[in-house]
């Protein structure tokens, strides 16, 4: 039987090159990627693993991804919310994977609103 | 749904929205038999009585942000045009229990699509909840569960991007090895990046 041990993530980690310790800190961002079957039929999974991509390749050790449910916007999703400490929640909506990419890079890193993609601030 | 996996993703959300802090997910190939069998089990609250009597009913959920629930009912009708069926079992207080069966070769049967994206995407959205994945095809079997992998980990939480983006092509490469040695199979298809 092919199991998933201790030995196999201790080698998986070893092949990380980036320390992975240094994520106990404080998060300063949080990114709720919304997963109800509605985000979900439409695609959040990918944004997920587009986010899950950009996020292994910063050395940022305060982002934390969190996903939740439906937020009653349907027709809008995916929804992506960014929350960054002392500013204003931002909805995202109707994501994918590059839309995903730029407000990571532009938004959660540089501060920069992606008001083109905005649905709200909450 | 494209991807039987986005159900599953999907039936598991349902699961800790319960309150569930421990998911088990099997996926059970066997090909021999013409049977897909998949199970998504939680230990969470359990389903309402008013829920139970008809589960699949859309209409009937306990969700406030909208009034359709059409998670389970989409699973049902995905089984069901594939000569299969949906089984609930859930007892208040002690979780639920979702089984759903295919006919394998079904030509309305999606595909089973990127079971390492799911499996990943729950971890990372919900570190503090254990994961038991289990995927046997035709007798062989994959298994992964969050508790062995915690116990190396120092914080005892799973959240690493870096660590994530390696579990999700250690699971996609164990799953295909798997299929190889049986022929072709579902676990291949789907899997892109």
């Amino acid at each position: 039987m092919a199991k998933l041990t201790i030995d196999d993530l201790k080698k998986i980690k070893e092949e990380t090159a980036k320390s992975t310790s240094l994520r106990d800190g404080k998060a300063n961002v949080k990114i709720t990627v919304h997963m109800g079957t509605c985000g979900i039929a439409a695609g959040a999974r990918e944004v997920m693993n587009a986010l899950m991509e950009e996020m292994a390749q910063t050395d940022r050790q305060d982002i934390r991804v969190v996903t939740s449910g439906c937020m009653g916007m349907c027709s809008s999703e995916p929804n992506v919310t960014v929350e960054i400490q002392d500013a204003e929640p931002i909805v995202y909506q109707k994501m994918e994977a590059n839309r995903m990419r730029q407000v990571f890079k532009r938004h959660v890193l540089l501060g920069e609103v992606q008001t083109d993609f905005a649905l709200a601030k909450m | 749904m494209r991807e039987l996996s986005l159900h599953i993703l999907d039936i598991a959300e349902n699961g800790i929205t319960a309150g569930a802090d421990c998911i088990e997910i099997l996926i059970n190939e066997n090909r021999k038999a013409d049977l897909l069998t998949i199970v998504i089990e939680d230990n969470g609250r359990g389903m309402p009585a008013e829920k139970l009597k008809n589960p699949t009913d859309p209409f009937i959920t306990s969700r406030t942000t909208r009034r359709v629930g059409l998670g389970l009912s989409l699973l049902a009708a995905a089984a069901q045009r594939c000569d299969g069926k949906l089984e609930i079992e859930t007892e208040a207080g002690h979780g639920s229990r979702v089984t759903a069966t295919f006919r394998h070769n079904h030509i309305d049967r999606a595909p089973i699509g990127d079971m390492a994206s799911t499996i990943t995407t729950l971890i990372m959205g919900n570190p503090q909840i254990d994961f038991v994945y289990s995927h046997i095809i035709d007798g062989e079997e994959f298994a992964l569960d969050t508790r062995d992998l915690k116990e190396g980990v120092e914080d005892h939480s799973l959240i690493d991007p870096v660590l994530m983006h390696h579990l999700t092509q250690n699971i996609r490469n164990s799953l295909n090895r798997l299929a190889l040695k049986n022929g072709t199979s579902e676990a291949t298809e789907g899997n892109h990046g």
